[in-house]
């Protein structure tokens, strides 16, 4: 997360950095030299000083992160196991068919990649808004609702991903297929479905780690208690800068990171992004 | 197998006609080649007998069977694919079982006949490989293996060499024509490479613009071509445009009289002079009629091609190597040259001809 250069850095100092690292201490946390002492350890900085783990043990004590982070992992498995088989459906459509307004439904598949998050996002709450009134029912803090936004975030990845991995795909195995005696559908179930397998584990993957690291979307539609991670450290980060944050953040990368490394095992990302 | 009849076949893309009107027999246990270039409907004949795709009109006949509006997965022929099509996520010997599967075979009978098949093909040893982890050649053997296996009604061959080296093509050419003879296979073959049609085929039909120019024996075509078109396409020609003139006497555009007998090749509104470069000997000097400079002397091994300009005129002109000591493996450009041929050598065809049809 953020770099803070505080009084970490020791030895050789210029004057002007002495005072403007004081003059951030006055405005936190006073001026007293015992607090400057503290500090030092409580602010991020880099290269580190010591080593810790007590702020790993700081953030599983907080419940927010904790509860932040399975609420993510599920509205991130939610939203690409829904994704996913849309995505894929809409793609296949847009590669294998010829219908009038194909061009324009596939831009639009694409939008949402174009559109900033916070924007989608008023935009969602002002429409959950609507149907709540409409409804009866509420939409807009509970799970249900974050996940059917998160689903728009997976779409046009799967789409994207999907098409380029058909696109790729040689129709003269299908053709064999049908040649060896196959009807139309086991050769999809057999041929087509395993060839584009690359693609929609990939397709899945991206799903995936764009809802569990998604922020601005989200911000306007979590509500109490279903709060995701990243909101859970945006509200953190209002109250204190502390390695904290880092500790999550370091836990959520290893998260993505370990996600991409299982995944390139079955799938060699480099063939298919 | 089968026998196969193509009744007035006709395909249709949009405005323009890709196959017109076209009829087409294979005999059981025949090959027979479609030979032409690119975009000469040849491709798409073939898919339309394989049931891919749908003939404007015409019948696609199995025996006396009418499979046109029988979908490719019921019509049991065996393909094999330019690009091989092998099924990139199962190993060969699953690649040849599909089909067995499909036919809804038993386990045990299906893998006695994988392996029958495989050791047809000599690939026995790499039954576990995933295709990727084979060669051009050997993924080759697996898509034939693969079409062969289900004892197919009819074997269809498209560009199945293309993407072999050169040597690799002509041991694979061999090969498939052995099998094919020793299977009894009907076999329709498609490509555009006039060597791999006259050494495979029992009969080649030449085809152009979606037509069929002629159909006959690869000697037949290479000796008798009924029209510059199959006199070019078939093997190197030497074609020279003109009129024939009374007395055994071909006149070119560009004034030059050469000597034909015309009474047995010739044909009507002949106006195309076609002679093949091995028919024509030469000699160093000046003394038959026809003479001129050599321009190019190029050695091929076994062969040598002399370019020489009689006129306005080039000849082109292969033979055998001559030894050291002859006279003509002195000859070098700028040297003159005698050309000479046997009058019933040159075939006297049409320019283009829309009648060129024949069975």
């Amino acid at each position: 997360m953020d770099v803070c250069d505080g009084t970490a850095v020791l030895g050789s100092r210029s004057d002007a950095d002495v005072r403007r690292g004081r003059l951030s201490h006055h405005l936190r946390a006073g001026p007293d030299d015992r607090r400057d002492q503290f500090l030092r350890q409580q602010i991020v900085s880099f290269p580190p000083t010591a080593l810790t783990l007590h702020w790993y043990n700081n953030a599983w004590e907080k419940p927010e992160f904790l509860r932040g982070l399975i609420t993510s992992l599920q509205v991130a498995l939610l939203a690409a196991c829904i994704g996913v088989p849309i995505g894929t459906a809409a793609a296949l459509a847009i590669v294998r068919s010829d219908f009038p307004g194909r061009n324009a439904i596939s831009a639009l598949l694409l939008a949402p990649l174009a559109v900033p998050g916070v924007v989608a996002g008023s935009g969602l709450y002002m429409f959950y808004v609507l149907a709540e009134n409409v409804l009866d029912r509420d939409i807009k803090a509970t799970t249900q609702g974050l996940v059917a936004a998160h689903v728009l975030l997976t779409i046009p990845w799967t789409v994207r991903l999907v098409v380029a991995s058909l696109q790729g795909l040689d129709r003269a195995a299908e053709e064999a297929a049908a040649n060896l005696g196959a009807n139309p559908f086991t050769v999809f179930r057999r041929i087509t479905l395993p060839m584009m397998r690359p693609g929609i584990v990939a397709a899945a993957m991206f799903s995936f780690i764009q809802s569990f690291e998604n922020l601005d979307l989200s911000l306007l539609l979590v509500g109490p208690g279903r709060i995701t991670l990243p909101v859970a450290m945006l509200n953190y980060l209002e109250f204190r800068i502390d390695p904290t944050l880092a500790a999550v953040a370091t836990v959520q990368i290893l998260i993505v990171g370990i996600l991409m490394v299982v995944t390139d095992r079955f799938v060699k990302l480099s063939r298919v992004v | 197998m089968a026998s196969l009849s193509v009744e007035k076949l006709t395909k249709r893309f949009g405005a323009s006609l890709a196959v017109d009107d076209l009829d087409l027999s294979v005999r059981e246990g025949e090959l027979v080649a479609l030979l032409g270039p690119s975009g000469c409907g040849k491709t798409t004949t073939l898919r339309m007998v394989a049931g891919f795709l749908p003939p404007t009109s015409g019948r696609v006949l199995f025996d006396k069977e009418d499979v046109t509006n029988l979908p490719a997965h019921k019509r049991s022929t065996g393909m094999v694919f330019q690009s091989y099509a092998l099924f990139p996520h199962m190993t060969a010997a699953q690649n040849v079982g599909f089909g067995l599967e499909m036919r809804r075979l038993g386990a045990a009978e299906r893998n006695a006949k994988i392996e029958e098949v495989l050791k047809l093909v000599r690939l026995s040893h790499l039954a576990g490989r995933l295709p990727r982890e084979l060669s051009g050649g050997q993924q080759q053997r697996v898509a034939l293996a693969r079409a062969l296996v289900i004892n197919p009604k009819l074997f269809l061959l498209d560009e199945p060499l293309s993407n072999l080296d050169a040597k690799l093509r002509a041991e694979v050419r061999i090969e498939i024509r052995a099998l094919q003879q020793r299977l009894g296979l009907t076999t329709l073959l498609v490509t555009h490479d006039r060597e791999e049609a006259l050494t495979m085929a029992d009969r080649l039909v030449v085809m152009e613009g979606g037509r069929v120019r002629q159909i006959g024996s690869p000697r037949e075509l290479y000796d008798e071509p009924q029209d510059a078109f199959v006199a070019d396409f078939v093997g190197r020609c030497n074609i020279l445009a003109g009129r024939r003139e009374d007395g055994g006497r071909f006149r070119t555009e560009s004034g030059l009289v050469l000597p034909v007998d015309t009474a047995s090749n010739e044909r009507n509104n002949a106006t195309a002079f076609a002679l093949r470069p091995e028919r024509i000997s030469i000699s160093p000097g000046t003394s038959g009629d026809i003479h001129g400079p050599v321009e190019a002397v190029t050695y091929l091994g076994p062969q040598t091609e002399y370019h020489v300009r009689v006129g306005k005129e080039i000849f082109v002109v292969v033979r055998q190597t001559p030894g050291a000591n002859e006279p003509l493996a002195s000859v070098r450009p700028q040297d003159l040259v005698s050309l000479q041929w046997e009058p019933k050598a040159p075939r006297l065809v049409p320019q283009t001809s829309s009648t060129g049809r024949s069975s």
